[in-house]
């Protein structure tokens, strides 16, 4: 893990740098113009933000299943992640929509699912630093029912409120406007490994938390 | 000490993000005065706003990970003085 | 299993009928709820289209919060929780019985509530009296499946009462978007009934998805 750490910081780090010449370079979208160059932050940052809801559903239903405490810690970092991503989306979204729609929120489905999740991972970080002892296996009920419920969520807030249905636009990209794919391919690869790189920062983190929490047990039972 | 200086830092960042803002904010809503909202409202301070702040927060979180780090390292330090002169 | 659950279920009737502490709560927890929401909705003496199935589903939810923090609080104080995990019942028929009770205990509130709201709104809910039913009972089925494993995990922990209802509501949205939409196509002139048969059917694989979820979720996670 550590020896990849730094070599893929500098592929991310490149590909940060790569991407905004990409973007800035691509053509401008016929009716949105400028704003809609949101869109090769935006969507990655969804990406991110759904890959860190199924790591940690994942990890939750192992922690909580097989009880492997490894588990637990990618959990944490998997729900905390997906905070930080869904905030950038949810932040840059109504920005989108400021210019795009007029309006700085609409009741669209990505972005009220996009906001109901974040409720939901937000309710996890709280259950885990509220929680008192024995926390880690509550906080993983609420990722494993979090993830589980996505796909409701969206099927029914999509019948709920259909507008503007775009989900078609990222499969259609190719078709559509080829010299958007580039640009908006290399933001993603970009997302999606900026998330892992931060995946094994935080994970590295928990460890050695639990190391310390550990030595502060054996500290404890040696001295009295 | 530490929290100290974190806690500056935080007050910096948000100082300037929130210095950063103003301006942005007042050019947006200039045109809302004059005419049908949205087709004149400048593209670029929303655009940069968006990018900043992925920037502001993914920098953020990567800091607060490695203060955190930095926090239980000195613990572990610490704690690993302690308990050595038993052994 | 079936058995013990139901014992569990007559257990606690047999508490609630001496005292009815709970049903007499939570129907005036939910009355008053639907008064709030009459005296911030009604404008000019008349309720916006859909308000009917809106403050019913609301009220229904509210009250089931309570409920279940009120039924988890009783075992909490009593211990009684604790003694029936440490019984050689299996516990997902302590999940089930708990599920039942609820369930049925919100039944109750509904068979108030329904005539109320639509005597109070001039709703005519009991023109398709199946239909309701269905879409109320799968509705309520999966609003108790999470509420109930969720009070149940909560129980030890300090912060239960405003944790419940941040981990709840949130992951039960598809349960109100659905009752609600599914009930206002219902009142709707003329009826939508395919549109309510589209609703009670997500409904439904709610339902499915999250009693099976909690029931293998109840047993790791009541575990200490």
């Amino acid at each position: 893990m550590k020896t990849l750490f730094l070599p893929l910081s500098v592929v991310t780090a490149a590909l940060f740098a790569w991407a905004p010449l990409l973007i800035a370079n691509a053509p401008f979208e016929s009716t949105m113009g400028l704003i809609q160059k949101i869109f090769y932050f935006h969507v990655p940052a969804w990406m991110a933000m759904y890959s860190g809801l199924v790591v940690c559903g994942v990890a939750s239903a192992l922690y909580l299943f097989r009880g492997r405490p490894e588990a637990d810690r990618v959990a944490v970092s998997a729900a905390e992640l997906t905070v930080v991503f869904g905030l950038v989306g949810l932040v840059t979204g109504p920005l989108w929509a400021r210019k795009a729609w007029g309006i700085w929120w609409e009741w669209e489905p990505r972005l009220t699912m996009a906001l109901l999740l974040e409720l939901i991972f937000v309710g996890y970080l709280m259950v885990r630093k509220y929680g008192g002892p024995g926390s880690e296996k509550l906080a993983a009920a609420v990722g494993i029912f979090g993830t589980a419920v996505s796909p409701f969520v969206y099927v029914s807030v999509n019948i709920w409120r259909t507008i503007h249905p775009k989900t078609s636009v990222v499969p259609e990209l190719p078709r559509t406007a080829p010299e958007m794919v580039p640009p908006f391919a290399v933001s993603s690869l970009a997302f999606i490994l900026l998330f892992v790189l931060m995946l094994m920062a935080r994970i590295e983190l928990a460890r050695r938390q639990a190391t310390l929490d550990e030595l502060y047990l054996a500290h404890e039972d040696s001295g009295s | 000490m530490k929290t100290l200086i974190a806690l500056t830092f935080a007050l910096l960042m948000a100082a300037s993000v929130a210095a950063g803002q103003p301006p942005a904010a007042q050019s947006e809503f200039v045109p809302l005065s004059q005419a049908p909202a949205a087709e004149q409202l400048p593209a670029a301070p929303l655009l940069i706003a968006a990018y900043s702040f992925f920037l502001v927060a993914v920098v953020g979180y990567l800091w607060t990970i490695w203060r955190r780090l930095n926090k239980v390292d000195a613990e572990l330090q610490a704690l690993r003085q302690k308990t050595r002169p038993q052994h | 299993m079936l058995k013990t659950a139901l014992l569990i279920v007559r257990k606690d009737f047999a508490i609630e009928v001496k005292t009815r502490e709970i049903l007499y709560t939570t129907l005036l927890f939910a009355l008053s709820c639907v008064l709030v929401f009459a005296f911030a909705l009604v404008k000019e003496g008349q309720a916006p289209t859909d308000a009917a199935a809106a403050i019913l589903w609301i009220a229904i939810m509210f009250a089931g919060t309570l409920a279940l923090g009120r039924t988890f609080e009783r075992e909490r104080y009593g211990e009684t929780l604790r003694a029936l995990m440490l019984a050689p019942a299996p516990r997902t028929a302590i999940y089930v019985g708990k599920l039942l009770g609820i369930a049925v205990l919100l039944v109750f509130a509904e068979l108030v509530l329904v005539p109320l709201v639509g005597f109070l709104f001039s709703a005519a809910f009991l023109s398709h009296p199946l239909r309701l039913a269905l879409l109320l009972g799968a509705g309520t089925v999966g609003f108790a499946a999470v509420g109930t494993l969720f009070a149940a995990m909560l129980m030890r922990v300090r912060t239960r009462d405003v944790l419940l209802p941040i981990l709840l509501y949130p992951i039960t949205v598809p349960v109100i978007i659905a009752g609600v939409r599914g009930t206002a196509a219902l009142l709707a002139s003329p009826v939508e009934e395919a549109t309510a048969t589209m609703w009670s059917a997500i409904l439904i694989s709610f339902d499915v998805v999250f009693v099976t979820l909690a029931l293998w979720t109840f047993e790791p996670l009541m575990t200490e």
